[in-house]
């Protein structure tokens, strides 16, 4: 290392220098890449989009529409009904794949398939089985001496099945999520509680629910708010038939845009959902650190 | 143990075992149906049953040969779906790897943003931005082009991927800075020649993520693209349904070959795909 060719860096740094060498520069222009496509593809279009959702016109047009009211309810229904029924049947089934036999794993590792399968064969599938004339559903039914049911042509059974096949779809994945929660629970606790002779609900109750309580209600949180967006089911299952009854917020604001070209009622029925999304991301916020 | 106890003990099995079965037929079910139908000629396919009667593979034969209307795409379509991925794949790598050694070597002064911002976008839902992007892409020309779709695809799946990379960056020890200190190495020679090695495994991982989002993703493409050798594999499907005669065997054929990677590679990478966000929620709390 010859000192020569490092003499003008030697010099008191300037400024400039000092600042392309800081650790602030640095992180910018390692986080830069990011930077951008959150600017631009997060940032601008949602600055975009509240834009134009601030016509008020475009709400009153909205709840005066009563497939948008009908809309909210079945969102209502999808978001606070399926997602907990979803998760509740996770944490007691990652209780069920926690118990240490070899089998169990196996068939922990065979549960994940439904995760695995991306959700439009799953979805079409699920389709042709509810399919009134030659499902299978109704060819048992009709088998059993039932009156077969039009499954996806009528309100009640159509959104029914965009629910099952969302718990379907997405309860391997939490149920994994909450098997690692339990598994990160020191065994000392029970060991202790078995000394004092506990039952299973007990220490369900006193143990390992107290502990995972937290993760429970991040996760119903991310996952309320991942359902709340969610276009693929609802729109491959039904696409909000019959009549429009059984879409989601999603699959309206879809139907709103680039069906009857109506960008600005499209836009609103997002923003409608925006300020309980905004409330989650603030509570997670807190919750979660990255 | 004592008799009573091993009663008990027989009694957990037993009811763990009508449990497993329920569990079993829940998960399967829909899969076995959607393989059967693919099997089922299609003179069969109007009598529903338990199992195929005179399986063919005369389905698959039809798609890989692009021998129907339906699937007069097929390999395009199936290489749209691939491009979009891989590019998705090395770009969220790349983007990713960069800025989890920021988020986790460089201590700077606007770490808490970066972090806030990378986890807004994670948690808020793809679909809520779908319209303006749908409009900006419009405006500058892209729609119908496999960069729109890949701009969104590295939006959307690198937050996840920052998170997962500088969980494990954090983990790794205060040397590889050291080292390069004393090397004389800038920032820039020891993300290369010392922090990339060290982060292969979970940058591996990352990549397979970001491809499988791509892989599945439906609304965006479903937005994006519109020509029929154009679109990805999933809208082509979706196309199928419009039609009332959709010859559904040829359907569950197309959808069986398009679910075989992503099955194959949640598998391989499980341990990785869910580790991300359990680590960050115990940690939270």
């Amino acid at each position: 290392m010859s000192p020569t060719p490092r003499a003008g860096a030697r010099r008191a740094p300037t400024r400039v220098a000092r600042l392309l060498r800081s650790r602030t520069t640095h992180g910018f222009l390692f986080t830069a890449p990011l930077l951008f496509l959150f600017a631009a593809f997060v940032i601008y279009p949602m600055a975009f989009g509240v834009w134009y959702a601030l016509d008020a016109d475009s709400y009153r047009a909205l709840f005066a529409d009563p497939t948008f009211r009908a809309t909210l309810v079945n969102t209502l229904w999808y978001v606070g009904f399926a997602v907990n029924v979803k998760l509740v049947l996770a944490l007691l089934l990652s209780g069920i794949l926690d118990y240490p036999f070899r089998w169990i794993r196996i068939l922990a590792a065979l549960f994940l398939i439904p995760w695995a399968v991306p959700a439009l064969p799953g979805v079409l599938s699920f389709r042709w089985m509810l399919n009134s004339q030659w499902g299978i559903f109704n060819h048992l039914l009709t088998k059993l001496g039932f009156a077969s049911v039009p499954w996806l042509a009528q309100h009640d059974t159509a959104l029914g099945a965009v629910m099952v096949f969302h718990i379907w779809k997405y309860l391997p994945f939490w149920t994994i999520i909450f098997l690692a929660g339990r598994r990160a629970i020191p065994n000392e606790l029970y060991e202790a509680t078995a000394i004092d002779g506990a039952s299973p609900v007990q220490n369900f109750r006193y143990v390992t629910f107290p502990l995972l309580r937290n993760l429970y209600l991040i996760c119903t949180l991310l996952s309320m708010v991942f359902t709340l967006g969610d276009f693929t089911v609802p729109w491959l299952m039904t696409g909000g038939a019959p009549g429009d009854s059984t879409h989601v917020l999603a699959t309206l604001a879809y139907r709103y845009t680039f069906q009857m070209g109506r960008l600005e009622w499209g836009l609103a029925t997002f923003a409608v959902a925006l300020p309980v999304t905004l409330g989650f991301i603030g509570l997670l916020l807190r919750w979660v650190k990255i | 143990m004592s008799a009573p106890g091993r009663g008990k003990r027989r009694g957990l099995r037993l009811g763990l075992s009508i449990l497993a079965i329920v569990i079993l037929v829940w998960t399967f079910f829909p899969v076995y149906y959607m393989l059967l139908l693919s099997f089922t000629p299609t003179d069969d396919l109007f009598k529903p049953g338990f199992y195929v009667e005179h399986p063919t593979v005369r389905s698959y034969t039809y798609t890989m040969g692009q021998d129907n209307p339906f699937v007069r795409y097929f390999w395009r379509q199936i290489g749209n779906s691939l491009a979009v991925a891989v590019w998705a794949m090395v770009l969220v790598m790349a983007i990713a790897a960069l800025g989890s050694f920021a988020m986790a070597r460089l201590n700077f002064r606007f770490r808490r943003f970066v972090s806030g911002l990378t986890l807004f976008t994670y948690v808020i839902p793809s679909s809520f931005l779908s319209i303006p992007f749908f409009k900006m892409m419009a405006d500058y020309d892209l729609i119908d082009t496999k960069l729109s779709l890949i701009l969104a695809m590295v939006t959307f799946a690198s937050p996840y991927a920052l998170w997962v990379l500088s969980d494990y960056a954090r983990s790794l020890p205060p040397e590889i800075e050291e080292a390069g200190a004393i090397d004389g190495a800038g920032t820039l020679a020891t993300f290369i020649h010392l922090y990339l090695p060290l982060i292969r495994p979970p940058l591996i991982a990352i990549g397979t993520y970001a491809f499988l989002y791509a892989w599945n993703e439906y609304l965006y493409a479903l937005l994006l693209l519109t020509g029929e050798p154009r679109v990805t594999l999933p809208v082509a499907m979706s196309n199928f349904l419009t039609t009332d005669n959709a010859p559904w065997n040829l359907l569950m054929a197309v959808s069986t070959v398009y679910a075989i990677p992503p099955v194959v590679l949640y598998y391989c990478f499980k341990r990785y795909l869910v580790s991300g966000l359990v680590s960050g929620a115990v940690s939270g709390t």
